[in-house]
């Protein structure tokens, strides 16, 4: 058994070559279903994100060739794609899922919306049946993985957007944006962005004002918010908790003594402003009074920075968890790779049983109950009683198959021709059935 | 002398609530270091816990001394942790921030390590201390200073974090701390909160001391800073509702009223009036 993954990510290829691959997501179903029935495929899955393309397979014996399944998907030459691609196999293909899962391959590490898509493509591959047990407790693996390490790193915690930095530091300064009031001044793309952050986040009314009164008005309407006359702009200035501001001014339009009056209307409520202006807008000394806090476009810069300095720190930490998971999760693996050769074995004896209790029955006449009871715990008895050192011995096995002990090994394959294993496999229904709920089971533990 | 071979279970809960409190101390200087996920985890069932033994063991010693109100020392320095840790449950109940207890539990601990140590049976007796009214002007003196503790707590912390805000940088260990305004607003209900307990308990021990000693009482230096810093109080009340002072000169202010409460409270040791102990 073995899981092989291929795909093209941001930092392999550039936008050109993505969107050429990138899958859309009413094609998805149709691209999983075509990848599931090559015969080189037992279960496969495909991530499609505007980051990246990556296709998981699981093959039993042989490699499957996932290079010719996205040559023929997207009948692109092989020279086109080459040098874009990456391919991982065995552990290094499980760690790779669980790096994507976790946030630690994406563009901004720690961003959230990786697992969500991760989800997504999974019931994608469910609903179109190209996922069973094995893939299925892997991908529960990888999601179980990103859960801790969301939760025991704080890869994802920090703002890493200079609007979310403004939200942050909103937050630090007010508690709950809840009823905060908001003032745009100036009327750019920049401030429209952080004032819509500010807004999911719960604060209350909007006043923008303008230069160009036309403008506010326009903005304001997005946000129901109310246009200022440019001329009233100190008035409303000490009602609002935090400013934006991000006018082309080339001198300060709020200075030391603007403040100090706002301070006196408001009984000293602090107040947040945000200068994405360049020039500035708000005089630096502005800062200077107690309960007024000036933030400009290099101050927001400058947390991101350090944010995303501590992100990277945090994902060497999220690197040691993965390096854990993944270990555990090949340990269960390998306890897996053993569950056929019992059940098999299982399933051998038992039909010996079934055939020699069937010959017996004839030369013993009528049985009542009691009797029949009696024949059946009998032979169960030994059987259990045999069978039960064997067993435990197999399971043994496969731990120490992991160590990479030779003698496992054998002891697998021995048992597997003692009891002529490997030809009794095929023809038995029940067994498969049976053993892809002890599978489920073994590896949901 | 056959009494002091028994354990006084008045003792006994006090050091189960001492030893609790300490997970508190330890906390607070964890708190600083920044690693504080495994310790946040138990310190509210742990704290709760000790206020619970606390108040069984002030319960049981005033149950079995007979006195309604606390006599020695020890048993106020008891009593007033026993108040701050109650405030702090309150102050946790209503804005889900742990963060006065950087400070808080320090004092509490503290306070009631040293009534755990200092503490011994009540071997005196005043008809003063058996009056009811006695326990009112204790009790509400004592939820005062609470008050004005977390107040003088909740500024130093508003200090830390606007410094952190206005410096513009945010590393370091204290990353956590609550916002801004939730800090003044704690400061401020706490004051107002504490202000009529203050009042009120000032003038239940005026009259007490009216009645008991006569006009002498007001010449005791416990009774001039308790005055003191009623008016201190009084002022940073005032400033903080009249013109919203908050950061800086609050906490000056809260600073001032701390400390006249300190002194207040330390005057126990030089007072006529307040030493019950025998002459």
């Amino acid at each position: 058994m073995k899981y092989c993954l291929i795909g093209i990510n941001h930092k392999t290829a550039p936008v050109e070559v993505r969107e050429r691959l990138a899958i859309s997501e009413s094609r998805l179903p149709e691209a999983v279903r075509s990848l599931a029935s090559r015969p080189d495929v037992e279960e496969g899955i495909i991530f499609s994100t505007c980051n990246r393309v990556e296709v998981l397979a699981r093959s039993v014996d042989i490699v499957p060739d996932l290079r010719g399944f996205l040559y023929g998907h997207f009948q692109m030459e092989s020279s086109a794609l080459d040098s874009h691609l990456y391919e991982y196999s065995g552990p290094d293909a499980i760690r790779h899922l669980f790096r994507v899962a976790s946030s630690l391959d994406s563009m901004i590490v720690g961003e959230p919306q990786i697992l969500g898509q991760v989800k997504e493509a999974y019931a994608v591959a469910r609903s179109v049946g190209a996922v069973h047990s094995h893939m299925d407790a892997l991908l529960s693996r990888a999601f179980a993985v990103a859960k801790r390490v969301r939760t025991e790193t704080s890869v994802g915690s920090s703002a890493v957007s200079v609007a979310s930095v403004a939200v942050d530091l909103a937050k630090k300064i007010f508690g709950s944006l809840q009823g905060k009031q908001v003032y745009l001044v100036g009327a750019g793309k920049m401030s429209e962005i952080a004032a819509r952050h500010l807004i999911a986040h719960g604060a209350g009314a909007i006043f923008v004002a303008n230069r160009t009164h036309e403008r506010a008005v326009e903005l304001a309407k997005k946000f129901n918010g109310d246009a200022i006359r440019f001329e009233q702009l100190y008035d409303m200035a000490s009602e609002a908790d935090i400013v934006i501001t991000s006018t082309g001014a080339p001198h300060h339009i709020f200075r030391r003594e603007h403040g100090e009056m706002f301070l006196q209307r408001r009984r000293n409520r602090p107040m947040f402003f945000i200068d994405i202006a360049v020039p500035r807008d708000v005089d630096p000394a502005v800062n200077e009074l107690d309960g007024i806090f000036v933030y400009d476009i290099d101050d927001l810069q400058s947390v991101v920075t350090s944010h995303v300095a501590d992100r990277q720190r945090e994902a060497s930490r999220a690197e040691e968890i993965i390096n854990f998971e993944v270990q555990r999760f090949l340990e269960r693996l390998d306890t897996l790779d053993v569950v056929p050769t019992i059940v098999s074995l299982q399933d051998h004896v038992e039909t010996i049983r079934q055939a020699e209790i069937d010959k017996v029955r004839g030369r013993l006449g009528a049985l009542s109950p009691e009797q029949e009871l009696a024949v059946e715990s009998l032979t169960k008895g030994i059987v259990n009683k045999i069978l039960h050192t064997p067993i435990t011995t197999l399971k043994g096995a496969a731990k120490d198959a992991r160590q990479k002990d030779p003698e496992a090994t054998t002891i697998i394959e021995l048992v597997r021709k003692l009891f002529n294993l490997n030809s009794s496999r095929a023809n038995l229904p029940r067994a498969a059935k049976q053993k892809t709920d002890v599978e489920k089971a073994s590896l949901k533990s | 002398m056959f009494a002091c071979a028994l354990v006084y279970m008045p003792h006994l809960w006090m050091r189960v609530a001492v030893g609790l409190y300490g997970l508190g101390l330890l906390y607070a200087l964890v708190a600083l270091s920044g690693k504080r996920e495994v310790l946040a985890r138990i310190i509210l069932p742990a704290l709760g816990l000790g206020a619970i033994f606390h108040f069984v063991a002030l319960a049981e010693a005033y149950v079995s001394s007979g006195e309604l109100a606390p006599v020695t020392i020890s048993q106020s320095e008891s009593l007033l942790a026993f108040v701050l840790i109650a405030c702090f449950f309150g102050v946790y109940w209503r804005y889900k921030t742990t963060s006065p207890g950087i400070l808080v539990f320090p004092l509490v601990f503290l306070l009631s390590l040293s009534a755990a140590i200092g503490q011994e049976p009540p071997q005196f007796d005043s008809p003063l201390l058996r009056s009811g009214w006695i326990l009112f002007h204790i009790t509400l003196i004592l939820a005062g200073y609470a008050a004005l503790f977390f107040s003088f707590v909740s500024s130093l912390i508003y200090l830390v974090q606007e410094q952190r805000l206005k410096s513009k940088h945010f590393d370091g260990v204290l990353s956590h701390l609550p916002a801004l305004e939730v800090m003044d607003d704690i400061g401020f209900r706490s004051l107002l909160f504490g202000f009529p307990f203050m009042t009120l308990g000032l003038i239940a021990g005026s009259v007490i001391a009216q009645a008991s000693y006569g006009p002498t009482y007001f010449r005791d230096p416990k009774i001039l800073l308790s005055i003191l810093m009623w008016a201190v109080y009084m002022v940073l009340l005032f400033s903080r509702w009249s013109a919203g002072w908050r950061g800086r000169r609050a906490a000056l202010l809260s600073t001032v009223a701390f400390i006249a409460a300190t002194l207040a409270w330390t005057a126990n040791y030089f007072s006529s009036v307040h030493r019950y102990v025998a002459q």
